[in-house]
């Protein structure tokens, strides 16, 4: 019994040595968070990197070399997402890492990857992944700042200048909350009230009355994702409380608006991406074949929308695939990296990515869209 | 149970174990799965002292790894203190911590004690979480490195960070299974175990139970601390999700299912516990299902943890 099982092993082994041998692929990993309690980014970046390997593979790979995926779950914890990168660089020996989907799983990334010189793109907002630039950390989404920097804008064209802000402490908005504050001045824009509520709260009407009776407010920001900005915008139609409300890119989705009712969410405003409005974008948009390819693609294998989340793990794997097909040496992640850092003027879903040795990021605010809800359904403000 | 020699033996294992495993190491992340079941067997020793030895329980431990992992981040940040002696402050401080709250609440049996200590756990998580200006709220904080592996690269001993925790927590490990191992043998440890029996009996024979309670309560929380700061201080950054209550069942788990009043068996635990979800990626959707079936079957047919229940069976059939 013991030596058949051994026989078997083996033979397995050396079937497995030999198809690995048969042809050269490119080794690519990701870990992000596809369960627990930031799924709401994994799932979607988990999905549309699975789609992409497969499409890509179909199409012949890069450069003749089919790309080989190990995707890992890290369940939002830092601590795994550790374990995972140092697995997919030590024992998967990957050329290239794409994910952290939180600020969290992305810092313990880093350092993995920074240590071994393995390029890596994250999808967290946090500014502090690029700023101050390290050699092969690389990320797609906006930052918390952006976002509040365009909204600030927008409330500036308004002629709005105070402002109640109500945000969520979990990392999202606790994040944009610090972000928001120290660019407002910029703007001319003060914030007059500051509030705050639980990720799990039910309701915010208490929050939203103390803002109501503060002097002055001229609207309402909500930085947070997940059910609370549903509930803020709920509860402000329910207060009668008539000032513009804006809302984060962290809700940027069809969902969002029938959670919060679409006649509460009306005429609200907020910071977001092409994706959302893939059907109204016009056919001369920059954007407009790469957000119209992806949406119907994930549509069609997955039957769900997209979300912006996925869009950042789409821009993550479309850069990442364009800078190996461009590098010196397919298999180098030293090369990757160069080449990455060469990228520029390319079109994702979330804006136009051009690297820099100073600019890991690549984007500027206008990749964000200021989009209003009208009728029940996301456009673009004029 | 436990003899002189059977400390001895037990210790000897431990010792192979991470002394050898390295040379069947394929690769360098093999390092740092070791070094993680190491972590979680220091703080998993420290509930057998708690739960196995005094028959106390507390689903708030997490919160002591807290506290050590972040006296480890803002101590050398804030105090200028050394990432190693922030490690001992951490301990302290958990130490007092755990004075001062076990008093009152080592008053409690059973449930109330259990729910007494979660709220614990859940309010260092929570203050962890919230004071955004000091922790970097749930995003986490950088931790500064201690700088030894520079030290032994000077010395002309070259290590992967992998390679050097490993070491590093094995060591420590070592320690604390020596010390545990010790205390089971020691008076106190025979208070303990007397009161964990009975304590009514331990109190008329002259168990001072209260005290004995507390001591093992405060042990316990050093041990959670110390294994905190090991893994905040490898880990290179820290975020407040080693706080949180999950964190505190997975440890009382990795117990349990090891063997509770068992120092090698805290370790297979948390080997266990550990190494199963790297060996499930592939099932990663069916993780927790799988470990629910393990717990259930363990709890079913093996009552008593692992170890000492094939123990058991093992010198039942020699006799």
């Amino acid at each position: 019994m013991l030596t058949k099982t051994t026989t078997a092993l083996v033979t397995l082994a050396a079937l497995g040595a030999l198809s690995g041998a048969a042809q050269a692929e490119i080794r690519l990993g990701v870990s992000v968070s596809a369960t627990g309690p930031a799924a709401f980014l994994g799932d979607p970046e988990a999905k549309t990197i699975e789609m992409l390997v497969e499409q890509l593979n179909e199409k012949g790979g890069i450069n003749g070399e089919k790309v080989a995926l190990t995707l890992y779950d890290d369940g939002g914890d830092p601590n795994k997402a550790r374990t995972f990168a140092t697995r997919l660089i030590e024992d998967d020996e990957v050329v290239a890492i794409i994910g952290g989907s939180t600020t969290g799983t992305t810092m313990s990334i880093l350092s993995v990857a920074e240590g071994e010189g393995i390029p890596f793109i994250s999808l967290a907002g946090a500014i502090s992944i690029i700023d101050p630039v390290r050699e092969y950390v690389f990320k797609t989404p906006h930052t918390d700042r952006m976002a509040c920097e365009k909204i600030f804008t927008d409330m500036q064209a308004q002629g709005i200048s105070k402002v109640g802000m109500i945000s969520g402490t979990d990392g999202f908005g606790a994040s944009m909350q610090a972000q928001c504050k120290e660019v407002a001045g910029d703007y001319g824009v003060e914030i007059v009230a500051d509030e705050t509520y639980g990720p799990q709260d039910a309701d915010m009407t208490p929050q939203l009355t103390r803002i109501r009776n503060t002097d002055g407010v001229q609207a309402v920001l909500n930085p947070g994702f997940g059910q609370g900005p549903a509930i803020v915008t709920r509860n402000v139609a329910q207060l009668g409380f008539d000032v513009p409300l804006y809302q984060s890119h962290g809700v940027a989705s069809n969902a969002f608006i029938e959670l919060a009712g679409a006649d509460s969410a009306e005429g609200l405003r907020l910071p977001g991406t092409a994706l959302l409005i893939a059907d109204s974008l016009s056919e001369d948009d920059p954007q407009y074949e790469v957000v119209t390819s992806y949406t119907k693609a994930f549509k069609a294998a997955y039957n769900q929308e997209v979300s912006t989340f996925g869009g950042y793990a789409h821009d993550a794997f479309a850069l990442m695939a364009d800078a190996i097909s461009r590098a010196d040496d397919a298999e180098d992640p030293e090369a990757i990296r160069d080449a990455l850092e060469k990228t520029s003027g390319f079109v994702g879903t979330t804006g136009t990515y051009s690297f820099s040795p100073e600019d890991h990021l690549g984007l500027d605010l206008s990749a964000f869209r200021m989009l209003e809800v009208k009728d029940g359904g996301w456009q673009p403000v004029e | 149970m436990m003899a002189g020699r059977g400390k001895w033996i037990s210790l000897a294992v431990l010792a192979l174990l991470i002394g050898l495993l390295p040379l069947v190491f394929p690769s360098g992340y093999y390092f740092r799965v070791g070094a993680l079941i190491f972590v979680n067997a220091l703080s998993v020793i420290g509930l057998v002292i708690l739960i196995g030895y005094a028959g106390q329980i507390s689903l708030g431990h997490a919160g002591f790894a807290g506290i050590g992992a972040y006296a480890c981040a803002l101590a050398p940040e804030h105090l200028g203190l050394h990432p190693l002696l922030s490690l001992v402050l951490g301990a302290g401080i958990s130490a007092a911590m755990a004075a001062l709250i076990g008093k009152p609440i080592l008053r409690l049996k059973g449930y109330y004690l259990a729910v007494a200590t979660l709220g614990f756990g859940i309010l260092v998580s929570m203050i962890l979480t919230n004071e955004r200006a000091l922790t970097g709220g749930p995003d986490g904080m950088n931790v500064a490195d201690p700088g030894l592996r520079s030290l032994l690269r000077d010395m002309g001993w070259r290590l992967s960070g992998g390679e050097f925790w490993y070491g590093i927590s094995g060591l420590v490990l070592l320690v604390g299974a020596w010390l545990a191992l010790n205390l089971f043998d020691s008076p106190s440890g025979r208070a303990m175990r007397a009161l964990h029996g009975s304590e009514v009996a331990a109190a008329t024979v002259g168990v001072d139970v209260a005290r004995q309670k507390l001591r093992a309560f405060v042990i316990s929380a050093v041990y959670a601390s110390v294994a905190g700061s090991l893994l905040a201080l490898q880990n290179g950054y820290i975020t407040p999700d080693v706080a949180g209550f999950l964190h505190s069942v997975e440890m009382v788990t990795m117990a349990v299912l090891g063997g509770v009043g068992s120092v090698l068996g805290a370790t297979l635990g948390a080997a266990i516990l550990t190494l199963l979800p790297q060996v499930l990626t592939v099932f990663a959707e069916y993780e927790q299902l799988v470990l629910g079936l393990v717990m259930v079957l363990v709890m079913i047919f093996l009552p008593q943890g692992l170890l000492p229940s094939i123990a058991r069976r093992l010198k039942g059939r020699d006799a």
